[in-house]
């Protein structure tokens, strides 16, 4: 690190006169243009989706099932599934990841365990998607028995690929309530459970839920570990139970890409693609929605 | 802030009156994080168990150091070493893109841009991290492979280029946002004093500030290339099924050419025709167990460099 | 899911068979439902998937799932432990997958379904490679010393390099080429362009004059108008892939594909229904829509003996 000594006063004043504000322009325009490059090139591609999109994203295929027709072919069963699936794996993920994330920060004592699963977590946050799913193979279809494919395994499954990022968003959201409110609730003769419940976990709440937003986006979007459960890629019917068979959107655009007629690769695809970007910008939207309106809450 | 020392207080602070739904929060929560380290047992365990099984057959010797992947062509040859080099390809390519860009966009998102800009860019760049990798895959090999071609002409139909440009389009973020809470957490005040000695922006930035995060912004590295490691749809759909080990020197024979990654190779598999219980399905897990290894070294590390380096302000 | 009346059902049969062109109807179907699981081959999947799409139009309540997991994974991990009631399989059952059923109480009942017309595909506009014969192609695919220029192989083709496209090494596709064209199992040149996404192989060979590959005959009926046969000399002459050629065995290249069912799950009304549709209608043209060869009459007559139906 450049220490002040090391810059001749004299000599650094003639420099800024006459190149500093060259490289202050150029760092700017760097900048700004790394900033963009990344979203122009999504958006240019998106365009290029939307383009040949058109004319096959209709009502029709939004509502009708897979065909081996190109005009037929609909995404609806996927729809609901994958909407299924996402409703599923909440609730478990959440319980366990704000448990796991409440333990970490109100109950363990710095110790050699604390540090050992505080590694663990972080380590599993970024496990390969498609180890998930040789879990889910190897521990919910092999070891339980489960039947393969069902929404139950598929939840299950993927409610332990978003379980690290949810403990560790939940734990800084916990983290990020001032001790100040702890101590007034002990102050008061609360409980410790009380504390946490009623204060901290409260407070920390629009953290938790913007983590828990963005991860189940994560989880709408994953393709590997469905391939590994077994998740079938066509299903004529919408699940009616846990038990049930589901397919998810990206498990019936992965299948459309293979088939052979052209217009399943451009059109059908294409309208697929956009459809679940609309589900997950939409779920981005409510993420970033919900962290404005509670952040300017608690200012 | 660490609030662990708040463990140090009494459970019973109102004589005993909850102590029973104490005791039970106390345990429940724990059982919660036990999970954690039980998912991970998991893992391993069953990892472990099927590339055993693989390697009571091939030995682990030749699986780590072998030169060719031929599960099906004779001669039979279970090397993963072309694979690893597929995947630090792939890898190699979207650090390329994504490294500078992403400190980039942290420099201008924490040093230039007025709050309301920021609000407004932060959450498009976390969008790129939002599409699924199915898309991606597609995206590269209907869009961006086709408009390479009018640039390489020479270029193959499955390429490394391709899955390296999505991929690193991917983890920009990763790197932004980590960079980002690194660079402003640089004190204000020892940007000020360069200022206060005469010095430009640009000297500012590049001399005293990403040196002062430099250890946040390493970290940022290491998690998004362990990102990219792990990246399996749209590599698999993009990047082809050749397993070899690429001339890096040979910049045509890297970048235009399809090679297989560690995670394709294990999806391929899987949804292939081989035999079940046939040493080619077994090594599905084998590669699985590389791969784990080698994300799991890569997180500690980031773990060691932010903890090693990271400055003291005061 | 909304149980229909009696007349809308077979009213929907009516205009079933009027619009896909007669899709052969059980006869004496009562209401059916529950739940039939089917795993296995990518390649066999497009007629399981096209079966069960027109059953599902029949009986709704019967819930059917197809699964592409590949042939040897749907054994292993779904139909021996008897969590799937059909395994499609590009190729025959092996003797330890079938031991491994029986173990488990489940007796595979082999059912042919249709025959891939295993296609060469060239560029069109490389008129040398109109015909080739079995040794032309072991030559330009086998291993030992691997020619790099077409005029390696022939004197008379072209002085331009090999560009080849073709299945990787895992699938059965690759398998039947091998074992039937090569002679031996894994007997193959590895410096190929590897790829399951037969889409991507009709690109590359529609982009280069000098590219040659193979794959199922779905992909070169969907793509004539992009990409050319290569008729097959098998030793009686230069016959191209058809779907008539395949049928009657004049092709060379026709590949059988088959569904496993299980015995315990053939016990059960809805799978027996199903399967039973399933036969009758892998000897129409709906397994010709999806680019395969239906069976004749005479193997539907011996399938439906085969799950006890006269």
């Amino acid at each position: 690190m450049t220490s002040p000594k090391d810059i001749p006063a004299p000599a650094m004043k003639l420099t800024v006169e006459r190149s500093g504000r060259a490289k202050d322009w150029l760092l700017l325009i760097v900048c700004l243009l790394s900033t963009c490059v990344g979203g122009a090139a999504l958006f240019t591609l998106l365009a290029y989706v939307v383009v040949d999109a058109a004319g096959w994203l209709d009502w029709q295929f939004l509502s009708s099932t897979t065909s081996r027709f190109p005009e037929k072919a609909g995404i609806f069963p996927a729809m609901v599934g994958s909407i299924y699936m996402a409703g599923l794996m909440i609730p478990p993920a959440m319980v366990m990841g704000i448990g796991a994330a409440v333990y970490l920060t109100e109950y363990a004592k710095p110790s050699r365990l604390t540090r050992f699963i505080d590694i663990n977590i972080a380590n599993l946050a970024g496990v390969p998607s498609v180890v998930w799913g040789l879990l889910g193979l190897g521990l919910f279809i092999q070891l339980f028995d489960m039947t393969y494919g069902t929404l139950l395994v598929g939840a299950l499954t993927m409610a332990l690929l978003i379980l690290p990022v949810i403990t560790i968003t939940s734990r800084e959201a916990i983290r990020a309530v001032p001790d100040s409110l702890r101590q007034a609730a002990y102050g008061i003769g609360a409980t410790k459970w009380q504390t946490i419940s009623r204060i901290v976990l409260p407070r920390a709440l629009p953290g938790i839920l913007t983590g828990t937003v963005l991860s189940l986006a994560r989880a709408l979007g994953e393709t590997a570990p469905l391939i590994m459960i077994g998740v079938p890629t066509a299903v004529f019917a919408t699940p009616d139970s846990p038990g049930d068979k589901f397919t998810s959107m990206t498990m019936q655009l992965f299948s459309w890409s293979d088939y052979p007629q052209p217009e399943f690769q451009r059109g059908v695809l294409a309208a697929g693609v956009v459809t679940l970007l609309v589900v997950l910008l939409s779920l981005n939207a409510l993420a970033i929605y919900l962290r404005h309106r509670f952040q300017g809450k608690h200012q | 802030m660490d609030t662990t020392d708040n463990a140090d207080l009494p459970l019973d602070l109102t004589r005993g009156v909850h102590l029973g739904r104490e005791r039970f929060a106390r345990s429940a929560v724990f059982v919660c994080a036990a999970v954690t380290v039980l998912t991970t047992g998991g893992i391993i365990a069953v990892l472990l168990i099927h590339a055993a099984e693989f390697f009571a057959d091939w030995s682990v010797w030749d699986f780590l150091t072998g030169t060719q992947w031929s599960p099906a062509i004779e001669p039979v040859q279970y090397g993963v070493l072309p694979l690893v080099c597929g995947t630090l390809v792939i890898t190699l390519g979207s650090a390329i893109i994504a490294l500078p860009l992403g400190v980039a966009a942290a420099v201008y998102l924490s040093e230039y841009a007025r709050p309301k800009v920021r609000a407004v860019v932060k959450p498009m760049l976390e969008i790129l991290a939002g599409v699924p990798t199915v898309v991606y895959g597609y995206f590269a090999l209907v869009y961006i492979t086709p408009w390479l071609k009018n640039v390489f002409p020479s270029i193959s139909t499955f390429n490394t280029l391709s899955a390296s440009i999505v991929v690193g389009i991917m983890i920009i973020p990763f790197v932004a946002s980590i960079s980002e809470d690194a660079i402003r957490a640089v004190p204000k005040s020892l940007r000020m004093a360069g200022y206060g000695l005469g010095a430009t922006r640009f000297s500012v930035v590049v001399r005293v500030v990403i040196p002062a995060a430099f250890s946040g912004i390493i970290a940022s590295f290491i998690l998004a290339l362990s990102r990219a490691i792990g990246e399996t749809m749209a590599v698999t759909i993009a990047a082809g099924q050749s397993p070899r080990i690429a001339n890096l020197l040979n910049l045509e024979d890297t970048f235009l050419r399809p090679i297989e990654t560690m995670t394709a190779a294990m999806v391929n598999i899987g949804m292939s025709d081989v035999t079940g219980d046939s040493l080619a399905y077994r090594s599905l897990f084998a590669i699985g167990l590389v791969l784990f290894c080698m994300t799991f070294m890569m997180n500690i590390l980031g773990s060691w460099v932010t903890s090693r380096f990271r400055e003291k302000y005061e | 899911m909304v149980k229909r009346s009696w007349i809308t059902v077979w009213l929907a049969v009516a205009a079933l068979m009027a619009s896909c062109g007669g899709t052969e109807e059980t006869p004496g179907t009562k209401k059916l439902s529950g739940e039939i699981k089917i795993a296995g081959s990518s390649t066999v999947y497009p007629i399981s998937m096209a079966i069960a799409e027109e059953f599902s139009k029949l009986h709704p309540d019967v819930k059917v799932s197809v699964s592409s997991t590949g042939t040897g994974g749907g054994f292993k991990n779904f139909f021996i432990p008897g969590k799937t009631d059909i395994n499609d399989a590009s190729r025959p059952i092996k003797a330890s997958e079938a031991e491994a059923a029986r173990a488990n109480k489940i007796e595979p009942i082999e059912l042919a379904v249709g025959i891939d017309a295993l296609s060469v595909v060239a560029n069109k506009d490389a008129d040398w490679a109109d015909t080739m014969t079995f040794a032309q192609l072991k030559r330009i695919w086998g291993p030992g010393n691997p020619p790099k220029k077409w005029n390696e192989v022939e004197t008379a083709w072209p002085d331009a390099d090999l560009e080849l496209y073709g299945p990787a090494s895992t699938s059965g596709t690759f398998d039947y080429f091998t074992e039937v064209v090569i002679g031996k199992s894994g007997s193959h040149r590895s410096d190929y362009h590897k790829t399951e996404h037969d889409n991507v192989i009709v690109q590359g060979i529609e982009g280069n004059k000098n590219a040659l590959g193979y794959f199922g005959f779905a992909y070169y009926t969907n793509n004539k108008d992009r990409i050319k046969a290569v008729a097959i000399d098998g030793g009686s002459g230069p016959v191209k892939p058809s779907l008539a050629d395949a049928q009657s065995g004049a092709y060379p290249l026709s590949r059988p594909l088959f569904i496993y069912v299980s015995s315990t799950a053939l016990a059960k009304p809805h799978v027996k229904a199903f399967v039973e549709f399933y036969v009758r209608n892998s000897a129409t043209k709906l397994v010709s829509q999806v680019g395969y060869v239906p069976i004749t009459d005479a193997q539907m007559k011996e399938n439906l003996a085969k799950i006890g139906v006269k």
